[in-house]
């Protein structure tokens, strides 16, 4: 974290929260710059390595963004994605990190002022506490960032951290 | 299949925190299905114990991750002996069992448990698993219509139902079944429920763990030379 603005991966569903990131770039809408999104088929396919993967690498948050409930477009990977959030939140509680660090959110495809919304709302969650312990250096974020999205990108393929 | 669940990451992280380099073995057999010590939860203790031990300032420690087919049988660790060696200790996702053999090869070298062993069971439902043997040694499910009363009856009562059976469930809980409510359902089912009338002998213990572990020896199948340990 540098200049008060957190690191943070956007692991976003194809089918809604990548689109409504999509049209909050179309609708020139202004949030915080240092979100990395990732793009996943459905939030479904997210297992908890990944998240843990991301946090390990040292990203400040990461949140999840799936579709409504009930408008999965693989069921229920919205529903199974959020009981992974919440497991994971409780192994981030006992390895001593916050758990707030982590969230899952539900937007539909055509709620581009919504992606804004939430990426300013973790944010705003993230910034009082401060940067990721398990950075080494702060001081240069943007070619860690770039490394950091390069691998977690590389863990969800399934290759190697 | 055995059924187990992981210890917590700081527990774990005490275990392994003086050492410098821990290899993490999980276990592709019971532990898989059970989801608490396979390739992906391997993975994911793996993660979170570098993180933990990154947190407590032992970022000097290098955990690596591997899984083995199955941890209870020498043939199966013979993967791993070469790689064991490179690492001062290493932490066993396997049951009681994988834990010990992982020790039994490597002597020397630390060996320590990263899941709590709970009991033999099924996959009741998505998520859930229930103890249903108790590994007693002297099974007489044949008397019981399928169900045993040593494991899933509180009391382990042989002549049942004690009288705390209130509504098909234990005194104990009101979310265990009464083994015997469950066993009279069956004998019902079965036309068979006269039978209940009989009194059932006494347990023979003595084949339960009681003097000391066990083994079971097949005569016809030890080689020569190479038969059950003295």
């Amino acid at each position: 974290m540098t200049d008060q603005k957190p690191v943070i991966l956007a692991f976003c569903c194809h089918y809604c929260a990548y689109a409504a990131a999509d049209m909050a770039g179309s609708m020139r809408l202004q949030y915080p710059a240092s979100v990395r999104v990732l793009r996943f088929p459905c939030t479904g396919k997210i297992e908890e390595n990944h998240i843990l993967a991301a946090f390990e690498l040292g990203v400040d948050g990461v949140m999840v963004a799936g579709c409504l409930e009930g408008g999965c477009h693989f069921l229920e990977g919205n529903l199974r994605a959020r009981k992974r959030v919440e497991r994971v939140k409780q192994i981030l509680a006992e390895v001593g990190i916050e758990p707030e660090r982590l969230e899952m959110f539900n937007l539909s495809s055509a709620e581009g002022p919504r992606f804004a919304e939430i990426v300013k709302e973790i944010c705003a969650r993230i910034v009082p506490l401060g940067p990721s312990r398990l950075r080494a250096d702060d001081r240069n974020i943007e070619p860690g960032a770039a490394e950091i999205v390069r691998k977690a990108e590389l863990a969800v393929k399934g290759g190697t951290t | 299949m055995i059924v187990a669940d992981r210890k917590k990451i700081p527990e774990m992280r005490d275990m392994v925190g003086k050492h410098e380099r821990v290899l993490l073995v999980g276990c592709g057999t019971c532990v898989t299905v059970c989801l608490a010590g396979g390739e992906r939860e391997t993975g994911i203790i793996g993660s979170a114990l570098r993180m933990s031990l990154k947190l407590a300032g032992r970022d000097t420690v290098t955990v690596h991750e591997c899984t083995i087919e199955r941890q209870c049988e020498d043939a199966f660790i013979d993967g791993l002996a070469q790689r064991a060696g490179d690492y001062d200790a290493i932490l066993s996702l396997g049951c009681g069992a994988g834990v010990q053999a992982l020790a039994e090869r490597f002597p020397g070298k630390a060996v320590y448990p990263g899941l709590n062993t709970q009991f033999m069971g099924i996959l009741e439902k998505q998520g859930v698993w229930a103890e249903k043997c108790a590994g007693c040694g002297s099974c007489r499910l044949g008397e019981y219509f399928g169900i045993c009363p040593i494991t899933r009856c509180s009391k382990r009562q042989l002549n049942g139902p004690c009288g705390s059976s209130r509504n098909g469930k234990c005194e104990v809980s009101e979310t265990i079944d009464c083994a015997w409510q469950l066993i009279y359902d069956r004998a019902k089912s079965m036309n068979l429920v006269p039978e209940l009338a009989l009194v059932a002998a006494a347990q023979d213990w003595s084949t339960s763990n009681d003097g000391g572990p066990r083994t079971v020896v097949r005569e016809d199948q030890c080689i020569a030379g190479m038969g059950p340990k003295a």
